[in-house]
């Protein structure tokens, strides 16, 4: 599947609630299906700076394409990184580095997306991009 | 509830003041805003805003520059507000009272300029654990530049200082202390007049730190007897970008120059310049001119209601709030002194402050959650964070039963 179409996946997931709840219940919900980062790799430098909570994340290139693994000791953010790794997760460098996330609004967490020192998901986001960029470099 | 209704109508109709608060009626996610960030930031009455507006629609000028009508009414003006803050401080002199942009430029001139003059190598600086990281890192720097050593006094489980290690820490090397008047994490509050005693007792100024008092108490720095005493205008429901330096005319003229530049001179040629005096020396560069003006219009606004009033209403609110919080299962106060301010941070089982933050916030609350600035406090109580709900006069005990409420509320849905 492209990356829009889970994106567009995800938006009418979301649509299904109509309160802010029923939106977090599912985003809690999600981050129990985030693929997990194995406890050796939960080092330091996978630590994704700016983060309020703890967010590790791993890239591997695999065929081509790239599967993140995840962790965080915060369980909303767990949902958030298991939703963007969700749309990210099994596509090729360019087209993760090209993806345009607009969906992350869509959903109307854009909350989630404002540069504060608080937010994560900001440089999650650049972070598995930089990645991509590197892993892209090694082909 | 008698009593309650006392301290709301007699000690202060806090309808009446929410009024003077715009922002306070606006929504947030489809709520009411409930604002209990003030010690981040504070809300800012319309009298200062107009303040601050009038400034630009009618006075804008430069200051102690222009012979021209406008630049010396808006020098008067300007003049005027740092006499307004001098008195409210109750600084002899107001040459005393420098502005700065806020506590952070503050602490770092001094720690430059003191620094510059009277730290060696071997020398002593004495802080708390319970320090804003404001106050940690320039003395850290200074320590590193000069191979001097910053000494910590350490805190207790309450989150008090410990006194006695205090008194111990205080040596003949000991050239500076610098400490907080009121922790911004524990809301503890500090014996900061007996602290400076026993500074002074061995000859060692004392700065503070007023961030988090200021706003809340009546703060003299005369009985205090403080070498240098700072705090920032956005916390005392004055503009951002501002802040004051009260230093005592003696510690200040030993001082050598921090930042140089226009404003800070009497006579420049390319081989000598001759500084002005205090505090234009400390002051280069046009300042933030409607910040000064609007901060001494907050300390006018904050004086027709009384700093008394306001301090006995904020602790009727936080001995509500604590008491209302204590009866959520799984909730920890972190910071229990007996002499607290208007801050409560708090812990909920092994739910992350982040979380619990995202929640409160969809529910029209705003707290703050994370370190707060203060990290070693934080490794302390073996925490990723806290929990911080920060009260000002303008909250009700309706907005902390929603805060309760909301609490409640999160924490169900993410155990």
């Amino acid at each position: 599947m492209k990356i829009e179409e889970t994106e567009k996946e995800k938006i009418e997931e979301f649509a299904l609630f109509d309160d802010w709840m029923g939106k977090y219940e599912h985003i809690i919900e999600l981050g129990k299906s985030l693929p997990m980062i194995e406890e050796k790799y939960k080092t330091d430098d996978r630590l994704i700076k700016g983060c309020q909570s703890k967010v590790w994340l791993r890239s591997e290139m695999k065929d081509g394409k790239i599967f993140f693994t995840a962790d965080s000791d915060a369980i909303i953010t767990k949902g958030l990184v298991a939703l963007v790794i969700c749309v990210l997760s099994g596509h090729s460098p360019d087209e993760i580095l090209n993806a345009k996330m607009d969906f992350i609004n869509q959903i109307g967490l854009t909350q989630h997306l404002s540069p504060t020192r608080a937010n994560g998901l900001v440089n999650m986001i650049k972070q598995m991009k930089l990645d991509a960029m590197a892993l892209k470099a090694k082909l | 509830m008698a009593e309650q209704t006392i301290v709301n109508k007699k000690i202060l109709d806090v309808q009446k003041v929410r009024k003077d608060f715009p922002i306070l009626s606006r929504k947030v996610n489809g709520k009411p805003l409930i604002y209990f960030d003030s010690g981040a930031t504070s809300q800012k009455p319309k009298q200062v805003i107009d303040a601050i507006t009038k400034y630009y629609f009618e006075q804008n000028a430069n200051i102690h520059r222009g012979v021209h009508t406008l630049s010396q009414e808006i020098t008067s003006v300007y003049e005027n507000a740092r006499a307004t803050i001098q008195k409210h401080l109750n600084a002899k002199h107001s040459h005393e009272i420098i502005f700065t942009s806020g506590v952070t430029e503050s602490i770092n001139l001094v720690a430059n300029s003191f620094g510059k003059k009277f730290i060696s190598a071997g020398d002593e600086i004495v802080i708390s654990e319970m320090e804003h990281h404001s106050n940690i890192l320039p003395w850290q720097q200074l320590c590193e530049e000069k191979n001097a050593v910053l000494k910590i006094i350490p805190i207790n489980e309450a989150g008090e200082l410990v006194l006695d290690a205090f008194k111990n820490l205080l040596s003949p090397k000991t050239k500076i202390v610098a400490i907080t008047h009121v922790s911004n994490t524990l809301g503890t509050i500090n014996p900061i007049k007996e602290i400076i005693a026993l500074a002074h007792a061995k000859n060692i100024p004392v700065l503070v730190d007023g961030a988090q008092s200021v706003p809340h108490m009546k703060v003299d720095v005369q009985e205090l007897d403080a070498d240098f005493y700072c705090f920032s205008g956005h916390k005392v429901y004055g503009p951002t970008g501002v802040g004051i330096l009260y230093g005592k005319e003696e510690w200040l003229r030993k001082l050598p120059n921090y930042k140089v530049g226009g404003g800070t001179i009497k006579t420049v040629t390319f081989t000598k310049t001759e500084y002005a005096d205090i505090p234009l020396r400390f002051e280069a560069g046009t300042p933030h001119i409607e910040g000064g003006i609007g901060l001494a219009a907050a300390f006018d606004y904050v004086n027709a209601i009384g700093l008394e009033n306001i301090s006995a209403y904020e602790h009727e609110l936080t001995t509500y709030a604590t008491k209302k919080l204590l009866t959520i299962d799984g909730l920890k106060i972190i910071g229990t002194s007996k002499d607290k301010a208007s801050v409560i941070s708090f812990v909920l089982d092994k739910i992350h402050p982040y979380d619990t933050g995202v929640i409160l916030d969809q529910l029209g609350i705003a707290v703050r959650t994370g370190h707060h600035c203060t990290q070693p406090i934080m490794d302390k109580f073996k925490t990723p964070g806290t929990v911080r709900a920060s009260f000002a006069f303008y909250n009700t005990k309706e907005e902390i039963d929603e805060l309760v409420l909301g609490v409640e509320r999160a924490r169900k849905m993410l155990s």
